[in-house]
């Protein structure tokens, strides 16, 4: 068993508050799947765990704080020897609406257990943005039985054998499952939870699903997302870019490179391609934008991954971040994981699902920790290009200005083409100039023959 | 054919739900669409996609010139929409 510490999430990134708990004590989990719901700055971030294992217990209360490297939960591991170990609670809550929340006397052993488990941390710890040692010890230390407060912690009665015994999660009732706080606010709000459909792990409803959490979730959200008065102090998602940007300036040798691509043929292949297709099933430009940057970062390295304490880790996948803008808020670029391998389509979907998910104040941790290389497009916007700041601790960013119709010459004639400006931002101190030169032609190379993205 | 106005108001919900800051009344119905509300190439297939959608209408990309301001859009609209 060891303790889930709260990943970093980005460069520009301290602390959130616990919102909400995703699973209950006893679930198994898999690498990916989320357990907990985190505010910040950019929005509500859905924190996944890196391994498989067992949710043995939260470590932390609804409402706080919680900086990275944070103990947040105990995770028991695949075949390990019991050590109190035991499902502390039922995990279902009944739906008879006088179901009366008890913790049956059985719970305590489990709770009491004294912590020796070794900190578990992430797998790529060049990423944390501070040293965690020093905050998990203070926080496994001292275990606290009555850190979690019972209404924290779903319990419920069997309704068929009306006794209070401990069922493990998977036992088969018709009972719903429902994270705590969704259930607190279902009740508050009068809505009946047999009328909910669950979107959290194995069905579980979560707080986005009460109607009436949809609003109080970007209710919360909001403070976050409050456009800028544009003067007084920074607040909220502008502070956090300035501290992200100012370090990366700080810290990063930028060096910039250029270069225009022809965009007929790609332009070409969108139209044939959305030709006949419902709206909900074309593809934009943007995509293939991304997909060219995925497929050349892959052949470049050095332009892919992470540095951190003077040491670059080059990333064996590529995951591009996409700079999304918040309206009258901010930017974000979270991660578009293994984009190198998403058919177009695919790419298209998950962009347009990870746009409106964002734009709603809502992330998966791990887009916010995996970008290994990110793209700004500001194509819409009139300008022609654009020179970006990398986001450390990513060692790269590609901008792509507005397609523009130029005279061009082609075969020695000159005609109207459609280009675009592509800049690249390097990082000095793991690539230079002629590399970067190199990357920039892959990426036009994959766009002037768009078929074979 | 339908009414104008109707094809107004669905038009302002539908751009409403994409750029909630922005208010019909506030913008020139003959400018740029995607200027007046600050709209991106994703935001755009969005609407697309929704108005295709509500009025059961194909709206190939041939179509989008004529999506390119308030007013023309609501044109094309009526004159689509049964």
């Amino acid at each position: 068993m060891s303790a889930f510490l709260m990943p970093s999430l980005g460069a520009d990134m301290d602390a959130g508050t616990l919102v909400e708990w995703l699973v209950t004590p006893g679930t198994a989990v898999k690498r990916g799947d989320t357990i907990a719901l985190v505010e910040t700055q950019k929005g509500a971030i859905e924190i996944e765990v890196f391994e498989d294992g067992v949710f043995e217990k939260p470590l932390v209360e609804i409402g706080a704080k919680v900086p990275v490297g944070t103990a947040l939960a105990m995770i028991g591991h695949p075949g390990e020897a019991g050590e109190g170990a035991e499902v502390s609670a039922v995990v279902e809550v009944a739906e008879t609406a006088d179901a009366k929340v008890e913790v049956p006397s059985s719970t305590s052993p489990a709770v009491t257990e004294t912590a020796k488990p070794v900190p578990s941390v992430p797998a790529e710890p060049a990423k944390q943005a501070a040293p965690v040692a020093a905050p998990v010890a203070a926080a496994i230390s001292q275990p606290e039985p009555a850190t979690i407060s019972t209404p924290d912690v779903a319990v419920g009665i069997d309704a068929d054998t009306g006794t209070g015994d401990v069922v493990r999660a998977g036992a088969q009732t018709t009972r719903v499952k429902i994270t705590p706080a969704a259930r607190r606010l279902a009740e508050k709000s009068g809505i009946e939870i047999s009328g909910l459909t669950g979107t959290g792990p194995d069905g579980t409803i979560v707080l986005a699903d009460v109607p009436v959490a949809a609003a109080g979730v970007e209710q919360a959200a909001k403070p976050a997302m409050q456009p800028d008065a544009g003067s007084g102090a920074l607040s909220g998602m502008r502070a956090a870019i300035a501290a992200a940007m100012t370090r990366s300036n700080q810290t990063i040798p930028h060096y910039y490179l250029a270069h225009h691509i022809d965009l007929s043929a790609a332009e070409d292949f969108v139209t044939q391609y959305n030709a006949g297709r419902d709206a909900g099933a074309r593809i934009l430009l943007g995509a293939l934008f991304v997909k060219a940057v995925a497929r050349a970062a892959k052949k470049y390295p050095e332009f892919n991954g992470f540095f951190a304490e003077d040491t670059y880790q080059p990333s064996p996948e590529v995951h591009v971040g996409v700079a999304i803008n918040i309206r009258g808020t901010g930017l974000v670029a979270p991660a578009i994981h293994n984009a190198d391998q998403l058919e177009l389509d695919g790419l298209m979907d998950a962009m347009r699902d990870l746009v409106s998910r964002v734009r709603a104040g809502r992330f998966r941790s791990s887009e916010l920790s995996d970008p290994t290389i990110t793209i700004s497009s500001l194509g819409d916007r009139g300008v022609e290009a654009l020179y970006g700041i990398i986001y450390p601790p990513q060692v790269a960013l590609i901008g792509f200005g507005m397609p523009v119709m130029r005279p061009w010459v082609v075969d020695g004639m000159v005609g109207p083409r459609r280009i675009v400006e592509v800049t690249l931002a390097g990082d000095h101190r793991v690539s230079d100039g002629h590399r970067g030169a190199l990357f920039l032609n892959a990426i036009e190379g994959f766009l002037l023959k768009p078929e074979t993205l | 054919m339908s009414s104008p106005a109707d094809m107004e108001a669905a038009l302002g919900e539908e751009l409403h739900r994409i750029a909630p800051d922005i208010e019909v009344s506030d913008i020139d119905r003959k400018g740029e669409l995607r200027e007046e509300f600050d709209i991106d190439s994703m935001d755009f297939l969005n609407l697309v996609t929704a108005l295709s959608k509500r009025f059961d209408l194909p709206i190939p990309e041939t179509d989008y010139p004529r999506l390119s301001s308030f007013d023309n859009a609501v044109a094309y609209l009526a004159e689509k929409v049964a």
